[in-house]
């Protein structure tokens, strides 16, 4: 899917967060400047909260424990945020959450404000903290997150490794937005980098507008279950304030 | 990694009977152990877990499973919280492989799976919901319904990125047990799913026993 009409831009250094509140409708492209990103992603309903994206419906749902094009992006309620329209990466991880405070003073040492300024080490978990509270939310509505471009295989015995080299340096991801969604986002490193220096690599974030999911959509027919998930989708969409 | 508990039944403080479809709430204090028993086999016992005296602190699979560098629960699983503070441990399991992965059935997650017209098939996050509801004292809400554990289920991954959801491990007596590392409220949905093999498609009782520390 080509982007239509670009109308925002920005490069978020590694280590940072945002968050953006965006319409049914928008297209949000996400590329890995120089490999090696991380980006990690959460998703609320703007007119309800408590609708959050619920990563085990996700996977189960779609039979899948990685993400890629194709694949939708639940809400507990049974709805779509956004479906990954394009992935040039192929594995993006869904189940091992956030670095914290903790785990990034025991592998990459604690880079305080005081001392570092903006090179400090800041960490996934204390990132989402802060864009949650922004919105009211705290604690209590964290979910497993996205982490877009890192890649989690797991063998025979359940055990899991990371996937060095996963994202190469210009890879990119889209995502449609299948209804007005809340977006949280941090580009802190994956809990399970095991790089030997605080790995600081850069996303570059375009918004543009985007044509709703058509009947012959790949994302609506990978699975039955996404056809089904896109008409409760839209019956919302149709149904609900601030809808599309 | 299956392993036998040395805590004999008839020396429970606590026990009690959950059918299908019901749900169990209560406080476990801290080094009481809980076994839940899967009374006839193949059931699923959808859990989660809050530290009671800070509820927003609840279990987390995603820390739990990171810190194991597995995705599966078995005996030896230290169930984390969001902060990494263990809530529980598993001290004993003579099944051998527990789901955290598949989260807890819903109506609206029946609906996008199997057909929109399993809109009004019970299921478990009705079972939580109606739970809290019942038990305002905990002071939880539809925020404190983070994704939980199911004890019992069978949910392979594949080496590929595949999520199966497969015939089940446990059989009839075989159990899971708990050792509470702090005072944690413990909620228990006991599955009333009819749309998928995680129970065999036939539903059935668990048990509950504590032994207080």
């Amino acid at each position: 899917m080509s982007i239509e009409a670009i109308f925002h831009e920005a490069l978020i250094e590694g280590g940072k967060h945002w968050s953006l509140s965006l319409r049914g409708g928008t297209l949000l492209r996400l590329i890995d400047v120089n490999g090696g990103a991380n980006v990690g992603m959460l998703l609320y309903n703007p007119h309800n909260l408590l609708e959050r994206y619920n990563a085990p419906d996700t996977l189960k749902c779609q039979h899948t424990f990685k993400l890629t094009k194709g694949h939708c992006l639940y809400s507990d309620m049974g709805r779509i945020f956004c479906s990954i329209v394009e992935d040039s990466v192929g594995w993006h991880d869904t189940v091992c959450g956030n670095s914290n405070k903790a785990l990034v003073a025991q592998r990459w040492g604690d880079k305080t404000y005081q001392t570092c300024r903006n090179d400090w080490t800041q960490n996934g978990h204390d990132s989402f903290l802060v864009e949650a509270g922004k919105y009211g939310l705290g604690r209590r509505d964290l979910a497993a997150n996205v982490n877009w471009f890192s890649k989690v295989s797991i063998d025979d015995t359940g055990a899991m490794t990371f996937g060095s080299g996963n994202s190469p340096a210009g890879a990119l991801v889209d995502l449609r937005f299948e209804m007005d969604s809340l977006v949280l986002l941090h580009t802190c490193p994956h809990p399970l980098n095991p790089a030997a220096e605080y790995p600081r690599a850069p996303v570059r974030v375009q918004l543009g507008r985007c044509a709703p999911a058509a009947a012959d959509d790949y994302c609506r027919n990978s699975h039955p279950e996404n056809a089904r998930g896109m008409e409760l989708t839209e019956l919302y969409r149709q149904c609900a304030r601030g809808g599309i | 990694m299956q392993r036998s508990s040395v805590l004999a039944a008839e020396a429970a403080s606590y026990r009690k009977i959950v059918a299908a479809g019901e749900y169990w709430v209560d406080v476990v204090k801290r080094d009481a152990c809980l076994r839940i028993v899967d009374l006839e086999g193949n059931q699923a016992a959808d859990t989660l877990l809050f530290s009671a005296s800070d509820p927003a602190d609840r279990y987390s699979i995603a820390d739990t499973m990171r810190a194991q560098r597995n995705v599966y629960l078995s005996a030896g699983s230290k169930l984390l919280s969001t902060a990494g503070n263990v809530l529980a441990e598993i001290v004993a399991d003579t099944v051998g492989r527990h789901d955290t992965l598949g989260g807890a059935c819903s109506s609206e997650s029946n609906c996008v799976r199997y057909a929109l017209d399993r809109m009004t098939m019970h299921a478990c996050r009705d079972s939580f919901l109606l739970a809290l509801a019942e038990h305002a004292r905990f002071g939880l809400t539809k925020r404190d319904l983070t994704h939980n554990i199911n004890f019992f289920m069978n949910v392979p991954v594949t080496p590929q990125g595949g999520l199966e959801f497969a015939d089940g491990l446990s059989g009839p007596g075989k159990y899971v047990e708990l050792r509470a590392a702090m005072d944690v409220i413990v909620l228990i949905s006991n599955c009333p799913q009819l749309n998928n093999p995680c129970n065999a498609y036939n539903p059935t009782p668990i048990e509950v026993l504590i032994w207080d520390r």
